[in-house]
């Protein structure tokens, strides 16, 4: 694939963000793994709720309370349709990612592992789908092992066979990997586990924003995401999971909204998927991930993986002509999504980072939270640039022009210099 | 990019002694026989420092200085070594808090006693690059505050 797959142009012009300048220059906004920008309807949306029908959902008796919950109940039903769930109560609202799967390891994990029990992860984990699990090793007595990575960033499936066992109660994978990009094989994955008795979660914060998922399909038992990656506000998390699953967990906060009936010592739980949204949600945000979703939809996942592939393709060609620079992760673009990790000899990312965001060029450079891979890779650090639907090859030019600036910078002789 | 944008200054943040701080570092071979030995590291940026620290009465005598990290933690880390050396227990402790103050205090005009050091000031208007510049003092002030407790290791964590 060689050309572009998306009108980007016309993409552009709905992000009213990207008409704002960096330090003077035009803003190259290159790290969407860490957050997206939001487009327009996306904005109007938050807006909407809050000028139009806000109100407390599910209880009240009111015209406002009744849109709201509408609009909220709505989203959920878009949510099970985006990502092919069998229906609605499979669908819980959470903060984000990282509180989906603490959901899953205190109100699954407690009722379910115990000492000699295994869990199953990967060095390639972002700290949200390692620290949960290691708090619940540590209360239920279980253990915890992990998949370990090839030279290319690519899990080494010897060690999925040999880690997957009888004694293993859960895979928990990340599809796309936030620093090297690389998308694992979580069907085989899944499939493997559920012939040794063990369930799956698919950590998808970075794979549902970019490619086209459908939790039939990957056949994972849980899979987590947050709506603010895929162009939806911040403060939206999605939990999926099968919903006898849900029903057989005990709930994870206590509080209004999530009970049926309380007495002063004791209580019974509402059905799924309420039973596990204690509290006022982000009903602003849900509502406005709905007008998110329908623009993902609009122009289509395929159409959106095809493009992160194309710009990931260019980066990688761009990346390897410059000297001194090395790229992380598989070298086959179609193995990855549109993330690169990289470094410049020499040059810690932070400072390749502060040289960047002066030529107005937005990436990230730091441990990603994922600090176990750093050691893996035997880096402190990498940059990382980031693709999403709105961004050009032309702003990949300028992310090389960043980078060769850096060089210049720091590598100059001293003399030469005035 | 258009070619009528000229290219970005970073004169504020990397000033041209930085740069060469960075590029040639001072008094960067360990010290042979250290009566301390100081190690800091900032576990968010993974910026590393060791120290080595010998001392004459209460005068610092010898002090060599070591790690990766970025330009400002290794700049700042070598500018140390030249301001520090030779001088008394007490006037370091004195460099160490107008240093500090100095990049964590955009609007603190710095000391003349700080002398070159004076060049990571912009340091201050870049919040998330404060540590990488504190890193070498706080673990020079751990190191003086190791020695004072007879011991022989410091352990700074940024």
């Amino acid at each position: 694939m060689n050309a572009d797959t998306l009108d980007v142009e016309r993409i552009r012009a709905d992000f009213p963000i990207l008409r704002r300048e960096g330090h003077g220059r035009p803003l190259v906004y290159l790290d969407n793994a860490a957050t997206s920008q939001k487009p327009e309807v996306v904005i109007d949306a938050l807006v909407e709720y809050y000028t139009t029908y806000n109100a407390n959902i599910h209880r009240g008796i009111h015209a406002l309370a009744e849109e709201a919950t509408a609009r909220y109940e709505e989203t959920r039903q878009k949510v099970a349709d985006f990502i092919g769930a069998p229906g609605p109560e499979c669908i819980v609202f959470t903060r984000n990612t990282t509180e989906s799967i603490n959901l899953v390891a205190n109100a699954w994990g407690r009722k379910n592992l115990g000492p000699g029990d295994e869990i199953v992860l990967s060095v390639m984990e972002h700290h949200s789908n390692l620290v949960p699990w290691q708090f619940i090793a540590r209360a239920t007595g279980a253990r915890l092992r992990h998949v370990d990575i090839d030279g290319e960033g690519r899990l080494l499936w010897d060690d999925v066979e040999r880690l997957i066992g009888e004694r293993t109660k859960l895979v928990a994978i990340t599809q796309m990997s936030n620093v090297l990009g690389t998308i694992n094989p979580v069907r085989q994955i899944a499939d493997l586990a559920h012939q040794r008795g063990a369930l799956v979660l698919v950590d998808a914060a970075q794979s549902v924003p970019h490619l086209p998922v459908d939790v039939q399909d990957l056949d994972c038992d849980f899979l987590a995401f947050s709506a603010h990656k895929m162009l939806g506000p911040t403060g939206v998390g999605v939990l999926y999971a099968r919903r006898e699953l849900l029903e057989a967990m005990d709930p994870f906060l206590g509080g209004g909204e999530m009970i049926r009936r309380v007495r002063l010592e004791e209580a019974t739980w509402n059905d799924v998927p309420w039973k596990f949204e204690a509290g006022t949600p982000n009903i602003a945000g849900v509502c406005a991930f709905s007008a998110a979703l329908g623009y993902l939809q609009e122009l289509g996942m395929e159409q959106v993986r095809a493009h992160d592939l194309y710009l990931a393709r260019e980066a990688l060609r761009r990346l390897s002509q410059i000297s001194g620079v090395t790229v992380y992760g598989p070298k086959d673009p179609e193995a990855r999504g549109g993330v690169v990790a990289f470094n410049v000899e020499d040059i810690h990312p932070h400072d390749v980072g502060t040289v960047l965001d002066g030529h107005g060029v937005a990436i990230r450079a730091g441990h990603h939270c994922c600090q176990p891979l750093m050691g893996r890779l035997d880096v402190v650090a990498t940059a990382r640039a980031s693709f999403y639907v709105y961004n050009t090859v032309e702003e990949l030019d300028a992310l090389v022009e960043g980078i060769e600036a850096a060089k210049r910078l720091f590598r100059a002789p001293v003399h030469t210099r005035t | 990019m258009p070619q009528s944008i000229p290219e970005p200054e970073f004169d504020e943040l990397y000033r041209e002694i930085i740069l060469d701080h960075y590029r040639n570092p001072r008094h960067r071979e360990p010290l042979a026989d250290p009566d301390v030995v100081a190690e800091g590291y900032n576990p968010l940026c993974g910026d590393e420092v060791e120290m080595g620290l010998t001392f004459e009465n209460s005068r610092i005598k010898g002090l060599s200085c070591h790690g990766r990290g970025c330009s400002i933690s290794q700049a700042s880390g070598s500018m140390l070594t030249e301001a520090v050396i030779g001088k008394s227990v007490e006037e370091a402790r004195r460099l160490i808090d107008l240093f500090t103050k100095m990049v964590t205090d955009p609007e603190e005009e710095p000391p003349a006693e700080l002398g070159d050091l004076e060049a990571l000031q912009g340091v201050a208007k870049f919040p998330v690059r404060v540590k990488c510049a504190t890193l070498a003092w706080h673990t020079l002030g751990d190191g003086l505050n190791q020695r004072e407790a007879g011991g022989h290791v410091a352990h700074h964590e940024e």
